[in-house]
């Protein structure tokens, strides 16, 4: 399989951690990547990076909202003249 | 004057086989609160989409409440089996774009759309490129401005990288959730992660 080169498998990165990519994609992403470590870095990195993206996003429910939820029950109601 | 035929010929619910409507409705009162409890114990998620998807706390909270408001009154529009966390977030989501209430993004940064590999680099540039091995590379950005660059994207962008991102959500949720074709999911994926690695590449990297 020819090299694609870095360009091209720079291309491929988010498909690849999104495991999105046909087939031969993947090959000619990975047959790059046994090869080069300018982008294999790159990929490790972006992986890091969408794990600490998440971590930093991520912001628990401030108290007492589950007691407003709670109070809502019932607004459905159930229909009795069916 | 006459009553409607349907009123006519509806005879008084006491009437109608007591037993069975009495079922009936300890039925539907049953289903309803399985479906409520269900919906509450999504809650946490729901909000912490929500909460990246709005500019403050308070707002975020406002939008979950209306959320489950709407969802508890349309409880029987909910296909049981189906996703009801992408279920919910379509009702949020839709709310959010009528309310107007997306986090409208500073006019003046635009970004110019950067290739993926720029933030890398920049931080090689300035850390080394062997930085670039360490997991903790990343925390050398802080948490902060990850949540700043994330607000700055332009909102259509950023609901797709907040669905899928931080929501966990499926190319196929998302576009059912937003209403929109599942390629357009992909690009918007893509160039919402571009512009986050910009942001970060200008803001984030000393």
């Amino acid at each position: 399989m020819t090299d694609p080169g870095c360009e091209k498998c720079e291309e491929l990165l988010q498909d690849f951690l999104d495991r999105t990519l046909t087939n031969e994609e993947w090959a000619l992403a990975e047959s790059h990547l046994e090869e080069c470590h300018y982008c294999r870095r790159r990929y490790r990195f972006e992986e890091s990076l969408r794990r600490y993206v998440k971590l930093s996003a991520i912001e628990r429910m401030p108290p007492g909202l589950m007691a407003k939820l709670e109070e809502l029950r019932g607004v459905g109601g159930i229909d009795a003249t069916a | 004057m006459q009553p409607p035929v349907a009123q006519r010929y509806r005879r008084p619910v006491s009437e109608a086989e007591p037993a069975t409507e009495a079922q009936r409705i300890a039925r539907e009162e049953r289903d309803r609160a399985r479906f409520e409890e269900e919906a509450l114990g999504l809650a946490d998620q729901v909000y912490r989409v929500a909460r990246r998807l709005v500019g403050s706390r308070e707002e975020a909270e406002d939008l979950v409440q209306e959320t489950y408001a709407r969802a508890f009154r349309s409880w029987r529009s909910y296909t049981p089996g189906t996703n009801m966390r992408a279920w919910l977030l379509r009702i949020l989501t839709n709310l959010n774009v009528d309310r107007g209430r997306r986090v409208q993004r500073s006019p003046q940064l635009q970004p110019l759309e950067e290739s993926d590999y720029y933030l890398a680099n920049k931080l090689a540039s300035t850390a080394g490129e062997e930085a670039l091995e360490q997991e903790q590379v990343v925390e050398r950005m802080s948490q902060d401005s990850i949540v700043k660059a994330l607000a700055d994207i332009q909102p259509q962008f950023r609901d797709v990288v907040v669905l899928v991102d931080i929501g966990d959500f499926t190319y196929a949720d998302a576009a059912q959730i937003l209403d929109i074709p599942m390629g357009t999911v992909m690009s918007r994926l893509h160039r919402g992660r571009r512009a986050l690695k910009q942001r970060l590449a200008e803001e984030a990297v000393a």
